[in-house]
């Protein structure tokens, strides 16, 4: 054990994994609002109620089906994806024309009942989520030591980010994609069937939530007001990185996890509210974000 | 927002010309007697989130920008009228001269931020800002954590009032709403208020007609946040207590709702919108969490299938303005 600026190396490092841990999270969620803002122009506020929802399904998965952590890895989202896509069909449906302030009232709505329904069902209080067996145990690295499962969480999260980076911006399905965020009758006009890309893509940007419920099961508790203060944090990694760019997602969201987790070493009593102090600096110095462009 | 020719031109008679004058005298006239009828305190408390929301309806309504922070002005200024009340000594209306101006000085740092960005991101940014603010409260020393501010003492208005007794806090309660109430009226309807609704209708077009927009959305989102505060100290003072519940997420979405349920944009929507939501949570409170379901399922009806709102629906009806 070593010491760095007066702190000893197994905190600031666990605490440096730790912020990657909530960075994965942060990149995770802010990647599928900005995926869903860039189709449909709605922010889409019920995000974190349906990272809640992932987690409570893999919950559900669990205790009827006695299916574990892998399979609800798959199912979960797959179902939560599935209401996204009835959410968007029945009711978003109607906004695009409107302004987009009230994709955000609805979608706030929404948020409140599935958190109401879950505190009706679930209680306040957390469930516990178990570990899956083969990433119990971690490894000691000499300097900290590192738990398997989180380990996984943070590989598992980079390789889906990337995954859907290198989809929308480097293959025929994310060029259609972007070209229907541009100018989405021309895009029809050339056959393609742009409503349900839209469908689709809220779908999957609902999934993407759904998934990191999932995975965050095990590490916080499974609780209905899991999502609702995350999600707040994850709209300032937005404002700050900005929803023109899902790369710019991707690196704000782990880079303001470091962060928050540094501050937790050096002063702690900051880190609840650092990513907002981060905010209102970027707002001064550069208004449109790290990497967006301006309006 | 849809163009109408103005009914007033067509069909010039007392109630359409004279719409939100009768809707005034009617309201004034209910919130007199209201308190013989039922629970003053029930009153008071909903005229101050009346205001809230009437105060939060100039920027939705008048100017286009969702903060989805109110809670950090009504907030504040609960906490700093409460705790000048009872650590401080101070009586009331000094006390609630603190808290507005609390919740001013907020507005005015909270507001120079989050104009630099538009539409989707304003709302994200004050509901951001809340937040912060939200952890600070939760920090401080000052405003005791979980338990809030309680017992705070409601004191001598002028030193000749006092407080203590309902009726003359609902009096005073009254004067406080309805000032407040006016005030936003005669916003909306100067030049100022003039500009603040072609900012919401085209801002490029303000913009190129010389209008220095972003100096206008900050006046009125300081008027906003002050006329909050004013709402926040005063419910302080009347419910004798200040809590985490003023500051947190939740009130921002509450007093949107209210808002919405009343009908943005409108004179008297906000304070039927509050009313409305009050009485409702009083009557479901023994059903516990369904209230946060049928709060998110009136906002996805609201946006669904009556955006105007009850008072805009009536409104639009009759063709007169309210």
């Amino acid at each position: 054990m070593f010491e760095i600026f007066g702190i000893p190396s197994t905190a600031l490092f666990g605490q440096l994994l730790i912020g990657l841990i909530n960075g994965s999270f942060y990149a995770l969620l802010s990647l599928g609002l900005a995926v869903i803002f860039g189709m449909l122009n709605i922010i889409n506020f019920s995000h974190g109620a349906q990272y809640m929802m992932g987690a409570f399904t893999a919950y559900l998965i669990l205790k009827y089906s006695g299916l574990g952590y892998w399979p609800a890895l798959i199912i979960a989202p797959i179902i939560v994806g599935f209401t996204g896509i009835i959410v968007e069909r029945l009711f978003l449906q109607r906004l695009y024309k409107l302004d987009h302030l009230y994709g955000l009232l609805l979608t706030f709505g929404l948020a409140l009942i599935f958190e109401g329904v879950a505190r009706n069902y679930f209680g306040s209080a957390g469930l516990p989520y178990t570990v899956p067996e083969s990433l119990r145990g971690g490894q000691n690295l000499g300097f900290m030591f590192l738990p398997n499962y989180r380990a996984w969480v943070i590989a598992a999260s980079l390789v889906i980010c990337i995954g859907t980076w290198f989809v929308i911006e480097r293959t025929r399905l994310g060029a259609y994609l972007r070209a229907a965020t541009e100018n989405p009758t021309l895009v029809r006009a050339f056959g393609i069937n742009v409503p349900r890309m839209i469908t689709l893509t809220y779908g999957f940007g609902v999934s993407l939530a759904a998934f990191a419920g999932v995975m965050a099961a095990p590490i916080y508790n499974v609780s209905p007001q899991m999502g609702s203060e995350l999600i707040i944090v994850v709209f300032a990694v937005v404002v700050i990185g900005g929803m023109g760019s899902i790369l710019g997602a991707i690196v704000t969201g782990f880079g303001l996890g470091v962060v928050e987790g540094l501050t937790k070493v050096f002063f702690p009593e900051a880190s609840n509210t650092v990513v907002f102090v981060i905010m209102a600096i970027v707002l001064l110095v550069r208004p449109a974000g790290l990497f967006g462009r301006r309006a | 927002m849809e163009h109408v020719a103005d009914p007033l031109v067509k069909k010039p008679s007392v109630l359409r010309s004279q719409s939100e004058t009768i809707g005034f005298v009617i309201m004034t006239a209910a919130l007199v007697v209201a308190p013989f009828v039922t629970y003053p305190l029930f009153l008071m408390q909903a005229m101050c989130f009346a205001l809230f929301a009437c105060a939060f309806n100039l920027l939705i309504g008048y100017v286009g920008l969702l903060s989805f922070g109110h809670a950090l002005y009504f907030g504040w200024a609960s906490y700093l009228s409460a705790y000048s009340a009872k650590a401080w000594g101070f009586p009331p209306e000094l006390a609630i001269l603190t808290g507005t101006a609390t919740a001013a000085l907020c507005g005015l740092v909270a507001g120079s931020l989050a104009i630099r960005r538009q539409g989707i991101y304003f709302a994200m940014i004050t509901l951001a800002l809340a937040q912060m603010m939200y952890f600070f409260a939760l920090q401080a020393k000052f405003t005791g954590g979980e338990d809030g501010i309680q017992a705070v003492p409601r004191g001598v208005l002028f030193g000749l009032i006092n407080l203590k007794n309902e009726m003359s806090m609902y009096a005073v309660v009254l004067v406080i709403f309805l000032g407040g109430f006016m005030f936003i009226y005669r916003i909306i309807h100067s030049p100022f208020g003039e500009v603040l609704k072609a900012i919401r209708e085209n801002e490029a077009r303000a913009i190129s007609l010389g209008y220095k927009t972003d100096r206008y959305k900050l006046v009125a989102f300081v008027l906003s946040a002050t006329l909050a505060g004013v709402a926040g100290a005063t419910k302080a003072i009347v419910l004798q207590l200040a809590s985490l519940t003023d500051v947190n997420w939740p009130m921002s979405g509450e007093v949107v709702l209210m808002t919405l349920v009343g009908g943005l944009g409108t004179i008297f929507g906000p304070v039927v919108g509050a009313f409305a939501i009050l009485v409702m949570q009083f009557k479901l409170a023994p059903i516990g969490e369904w209230v946060l379901v049928i709060q998110g399922a009136i906002f996805v009806s609201c946006v669904l299938l009556f955006r105007r709102g009850v008072i805009g629906e009536i409104a639009n009806k009759l063709h007169i303005r309210l």
